[in-house]
């Protein structure tokens, strides 16, 4: 792994957690939709890094959103479950011998499968985060709705930056 | 032996994200109950800082409403002393607690940092143990309206564990008839400006805009506004009712909270803690 990707990727992650807390923090929706941006981060981490030290990233930034959230555990456990599906994708769709791009951005892998990756992924996170949240059964199909408008909302927010900051690889 | 380590290593993926996962899910267990040793959240030195500073700006923004808003909590508090003088001076009385010194203290706060969007909220207040901050205050807002209870305490900060929180359970009375419910957020609601009062006993009539005041059940003083009833028509199908109100109080822009010291907490809790069939 080169050390611009690394210093890429410390950088995007200073500026999405930024983002995340201290504007998104008080974004909402009629209190139903609320976007998780920062996931961005996790979603393009490059696909040559271990399994191990996936989690481990994972954790950590999960550990700093909580303690600004006060939400010990819940963006924690939400992590974890995003890079566990993420590996499970990417395992299934990228051949594993040879990647022919560094990391998953919607410029180098296009748009249908960035969608369907950021899809599964985002819906892994928020469902996770919402019922940790919640933490109760009571409110089952409240929770879900909350948790479905809220994923379309970061959905759509995360490929918005992507086509912000897209630039195609010539092939 | 070496099939398991072939096993594990293969499936890696799953085994790390089981026992990463289940750290997670512990901490989140850990953080609900009460014995709470971790301490990674907003009273935090490192985090505690960002949002101090982050609030310097927002500060200013606000200084005009929050002007205003103490301007009329003056006027309030000085028609009330002059009220009270009048009453001195026509009957000589002076009325004293049990203790001799007034049993409920007040000590204002800042907020630096504030949550609204979540299933559970907490408010950070720029007060700590070194202000005699201890866990289970009660915090109201200024003008009118409860805000919730102390959570956490570190030196110089603490955390509010917010009326919009799934634990936060005040008992509240309808002023009217002083029938006793409990205030609660967030059962099928996310909206920050509405709550609810359960187990208030069928046999009570409640009316549409009947103010909503605290009990003084719970280490809340009686008598503190809470809201209005908005929504009278929810059915339970057991014997009590579920009420739904207006706060007074707009939790997004809140900016100075009171903290209130209640002399006799402990004696409370302790004499209480005797009882067979609390909790």
């Amino acid at each position: 792994m080169s050390s611009r990707l690394v210093l890429t990727n410390i950088v995007r992650w200073f500026i999405l957690l930024l983002f995340q807390i201290l504007l998104l923090r008080n974004l909402s929706f009629y209190n139903m939709a609320t976007p998780f941006v920062y996931i961005l981060f996790l979603l393009l981490l490059p696909f040559g890094i271990p399994n191990l030290l996936l989690y481990l990233i994972a954790f950590a930034t999960g550990l700093t959103l909580d303690a600004f959230y006060d939400t010990l555990g819940v963006h924690t456990a939400a992590c974890v479950t995003l890079v566990f599906v993420r590996i499970l994708f990417i395992s299934v769709t990228v051949s594993r011998d040879g990647f022919d791009e560094p990391e998953p951005t919607l410029g180098n892998m296009g748009f249908k499968w960035f969608l369907l990756y950021a899809f599964l992924c985002t819906f892994a996170h928020h469902i996770v985060l919402f019922f940790l949240e919640t933490f109760r059964l009571t409110e089952f199909s409240y929770t879900l709705l909350k948790c479905l408008l809220s994923g379309v909302f970061t959905l759509f927010l995360v490929t918005l930056i992507e086509f912000i900051f897209y630039n195609r690889k010539v092939r | 032996m070496r099939n398991l380590w072939i096993f594990i290593s293969r499936y890696n993926a799953f085994f790390f994200f089981i026992i990463f996962f289940t750290i997670g899910v512990v901490l989140t267990v850990r953080n609900n109950s009460y014995q709470r040793s971790v301490t990674i959240n907003s009273t935090n030195k490192v985090v505690g800082d960002v949002y101090n500073n982050l609030n310097v700006l927002k500060k200013y923004m606000n200084l005009g409403s929050v002007n205003d808003s103490l301007a009329v909590e003056n006027a309030k508090l000085k028609t009330e002393i002059l009220a009270l003088k009048n009453i001195d001076t026509a009957k000589e009385v002076l009325v004293k607690d049990t203790a001799g010194v007034p049993q409920y203290t007040y000590l204002s706060a800042r907020v630096i940092k504030n949550s609204i969007t979540n299933r559970n909220n907490f408010i950070t207040i720029n007060r700590g143990k070194a202000d005699g901050i201890e866990t289970n205050m009660p915090v109201i807002s200024p003008g009118t309206g409860v805000v919730g209870f102390v959570q956490d305490v570190s030196d110089h900060l603490a955390t509010v564990r917010s009326l919009l929180h799934k634990d936060t359970h005040i008992s509240v009375s309808l002023k009217r008839n002083n029938a006793v419910g409990s205030l609660v957020w967030g059962d099928r609601n996310s909206d920050y400006r509405k709550a609810y009062i359960k187990e208030i006993p069928n046999h009570f009539k409640v009316k549409l805009k009947d103010t909503v005041v605290t009990s003084g059940f719970s280490f809340f003083p009686s008598g503190i506004p809470v809201g209005t009833v908005s929504n009278t028509g929810i059915s339970t199908g057991d014997n009590f009712m579920t009420v739904e109100i207006n706060l007074f109080n707009d939790f997004s822009t809140l900016q100075y909270v009171y903290v209130i010291k209640n002399k006799l907490a402990k004696e409370q809790t302790e004499l209480e803690a005797k009882l067979p069939n609390e909790q």
